[in-house]
């Protein structure tokens, strides 16, 4: 007997009261999209679980695609049997001898929401646990350790025999909470960051700062590729590329020399305000993480916010580089980001940056200078690229010569 | 013309060769240039690595180009060496690989390592046992082939894998030249530390070849320079051969899926027409061989006589290894299993690849027996 069904058990969405519905729909969406290649397999959307039924397709390759979609918190392929004891008992020793190996112990667990049923939990438990017993030799019972636990649930319409949980990706689902504009340089902490965040059920828009020509075309393409991985999660990923070498070249005229960072991550976070009242988004991202580089200290990060009140989400700020890392490798984003191409953070660091910048000495040397003008220049020559995910990239000219 | 000499070197891919001649011409440039013309260079080259990485379920990062299988198997071996002499200088190979792979051994062998030479059974076939019997603490470098380019056995590599996992300090190096894209074998997870592969024996163009190097394997670099290739392999890279290779790679491993059979059939009729001639001796055994090669003796005339006189037919096969047939000495590994000097001497090996058929087998199995029937009447007389 083949699973014919898998059972998805949502994450938090369960605890949201009204906005359920929205929730749901949303997680259906992305499983659809993930199991696209699978054409016969059907998403049953229930309040509070979703099924979704095989028809034929195969359950491995579909448990692999389940666990990256945020808003499950786990699934189990199942088999759907009538509630009749003997059936039911065929089936759940048919299933534990398809999965049982030799000196695994096992228990039974069992669930009922269905409380019209002739057995309560307990006469369940042991009444399935004595039948598997008696057909398998050398088969232990342990209840506190199990290799194996059979997960028998009678529902009203039926009963679900299931033998293994898998974890989900948990979260919420994506595009289910707002939007944000996720600041993305290029290196290893703003994809993660924005992968965090999407995690929350956020729809993240991406904004880089391109000077050419301090910046090289292969920068730019880098934040594409990472764009491209991004967009993995919800099907499309917009990208917003700022040009910004006017701007830093009046930053370097205008502002003592090591000031200059703190002034350009102000002009950068003010420019990505702008574009983010724009498209109608509710907060900022950032891959900024505690103490990591001289813009980063608590000093920093409190010249530079005071330009904006808008809510800066900094899913990275408490995390060590290592563990950082490691998601950067999980998303498959860390080998994109170590290529070796400067990008305008690093191009025009100054020898020694502040690390502890003054507030009203970062205002007073801007106060000079006229920047909003540049920075509305620069957000009308803002150009947003919608980007498509890379296991769906579309053959570009190059793909012929392969 | 019949070309059966598959094993020495392949006809590139006409699609193949329209990828060199487009990347040579509008993507030239070096891609280690900053501008444009250098990045769209380093972009296929990013290409063709990840092409090749994906056909081979390995990661990118792991793919390093050379110049072909000799140079891969010399960086493997020298690289290794070089790398952790301090740990131990102890190798273990077998008495049948490849030139490049024995030479680069013996080479090192003057330099002070201590090697041991694994002889194959009387089937051609290298036993995880006997690597395991020589397993020692002091021992980097474990280096065996996959398909055996003389013989065509396949040597079972995940089995001595699954021994090596128990020596952590021994690296595994496997030359995949003869078996790629014919006999699969699983890089990811077998514990193969090191593979070659060489793409003019599928289709591709001479001078390109690749070495998979697991990640975290720590080699020496042969060649000095400009730090290309993760500073594992200085030289400008050979952008449209490596282009050039992932694209035949791509072919083949699709042809294979298609043409297996069909090969498969064609190399059933030369295996069952040979074996009818009282005259040959078949030493490529039925079990655990690729499909694409067969070895055979023709005992009491030279080798050498027997591919002019096919030759004369317009059909192309090769006295065992193109790179041994011109020395005229006899086949190392037939001698290594066992087999009789003078059958040695006299062996023939047909190699085949997805375009040929069952009906070009049948001439060449036609003309086999023509020209053991007319060698026979020469020595009558």
């Amino acid at each position: 007997m083949m699973y014919d069904r898998i059972l998805v058990r949502y994450g938090e969405i369960s605890t949201k009261g009204r906005n359920r519905n929205k929730f749901i729909d949303r997680l259906r969406k992305s499983v659809k999209r993930a199991l696209r290649d699978h054409p016969n397999a059907a998403i049953k959307a229930e309040r509070d679980r979703m099924f979704i039924l095989l028809n034929g397709e195969d359950s491995e390759e579909i448990n692999r695609k389940l666990k990256d979609i945020f808003g499950i918190q786990s699934f189990s392929p199942a088999v759907k049997v009538d509630k009749d004891l003997e059936k039911m008992k065929d089936a759940a020793l048919e299933l534990f001898k398809k999965i049982h190996q030799p000196e695994q112990t096992f228990k039974i667990s069992a669930k009922r929401s269905d409380k019209t049923f002739e057995l309560d939990t307990n006469e369940i438990n042991s009444e399935f646990g004595s039948h598997i017993l008696k057909n398998i030799d050398g088969l232990k019972v342990d209840v506190r350790n199990p290799d194996v636990t059979l997960q028998i649930e009678i529902r009203k319409e039926a009963a679900y025999i299931s033998a293994e949980t898998i974890k989900g990706a948990g979260g919420l689902p994506a595009a289910s909470g707002g939007k944000g504009m996720l600041m993305l340089s290029g290196g290893i902490d703003s994809p993660v960051a924005g992968y965090l965040t999407m995690k929350r059920g956020l729809e993240v828009e991406g904004v880089h700062f391109f000077s050419p020509p301090f910046t090289s075309e292969r920068a730019k393409q880098k934040v594409l590729d990472l764009s491209e991985q991004l967009a993995e999660v919800t099907g499309q990923f917009a990208l917003h590329i700022v040009p910004f070498t006017e701007i830093q070249q009046a930053i370097h005229k205008q502002i003592p020399d090591n000031y200059t960072m703190t002034t350009t991550r102000r002009m950068m976070l003010r420019i990505t305000d702008a574009l983010r009242e724009k498209e109608g988004a509710l907060a900022i991202i950032t891959g900024e993480s505690l103490g990591q580089v001289a813009s980063q200290t608590l000093e920093s990060m409190f010249a530079i916010n005071e330009v904006t009140t808008t809510p800066i989400i900094r899913p990275l700020i408490t995390m060590d580089k290592l563990e950082i890392m490691d998601i950067a490798h999980k998303i498959k984003t860390h080998d994109i980001s170590i290529r070796p191409y400067e990008d305008c953070c690093t191009v025009f660091v100054p020898s020694s940056p502040k690390t502890k910048p003054k507030l009203e000495k970062v205002q007073n040397f801007e106060s000079y200078f006229d920047f909003e003008e540049l920075i509305q220049k620069a957000v009308e020559g803002t150009e947003r690229i919608i980007i498509k995910p890379a296991s769906e990239r579309e053959e570009d000219p190059g793909d012929a010569l392969f | 013309m019949i070309y059966f000499d598959n094993s020495a070197t392949t006809k590139p891919y006409r699609q193949v060769l329209d990828s060199f001649i487009k990347v040579s011409e509008e993507f030239y440039g070096n891609p280690s240039s900053l501008h444009k013309i250098g990045g769209q260079a380093e972009k296929l080259l990013q290409q063709a690595r990840s092409q090749i990485a994906r056909l081979l379920k390995v990661k990118e990062t792991e793919i390093l180009f050379t110049s072909g299988g000799t140079e891969s198997n010399n960086l493997a071996i020298k690289g290794i060496a070089a790398a952790h002499r301090q740990r131990g200088r102890h190798i273990i190979t077998t008495s049948m690989e490849h030139a490049s792979v024995h030479n680069a051994i013996v080479q090192l062998e003057s330099l002070g390592y201590d090697i041991t030479y694994v002889k194959p059974n009387s089937h051609g076939i290298i036993s995880a046992e006997s690597i395991q019997n020589e397993l020692r603490d002091d021992t980097i470098l474990v280096s065996v082939m996959h398909v055996n380019n003389e013989v065509g056995t396949i040597q079972p590599i995940e089995e001595i894998g699954m021994v090596l996992k128990s020596f952590p300090k021994a690296f595994f190096h496997v030359d995949f030249v003869q078996g790629i894209g014919k006999v699969p074998l699983n890089l990811s997870n077998s514990g193969v530390h090191l593979a070659t592969i060489s793409g003019h024996k599928f289709h591709g163009l001479k001078g390109t070849g690749a070495l998979f190097v697991k990640e975290g394997v720590l080699l020496s670099p042969l060649l000095s320079g400009g730090n290309q290739e993760g500073k594992l392999r200085s030289g400008t890279e050979n952008v449209a051969g490596m282009v050039a290779m992932a694209k035949a790679l791509r072919m083949t491993m699709e042809l294979r899926e298609e043409k297996l059979n069909q090969m498969k059939s064609a190399m059933g009729k030369l295996r069952n027409g040979i074996s009818q001639i009282k005259e040959l001796t078949i030493h490529t055994p039925e079990k655990n061989s690729a499909p694409h090669i067969l070895n055979f003796s023709i005992r009491g005339w030279k080798a050498e006589t027997f591919v002019h006189a096919l030759e004369a037919k317009n059909i192309f096969v090769s006295t065992t290894s193109a790179c041994s047939s011109r020395k005229k000495a006899a086949s190392r590994t037939l001698l290594e299993m066992g087999v009789p000097v003078a059958d040695a001497e006299s062996a023939i090996r047909v190699s085949l690849t997805y375009s040929n058929t069952e009906e070009e087998a049948e001439i060449v199995v036609k003309a086999i027996a023509e020209t053991v029937k007319q060698l026979s009447e020469v020595i009558k007389k």
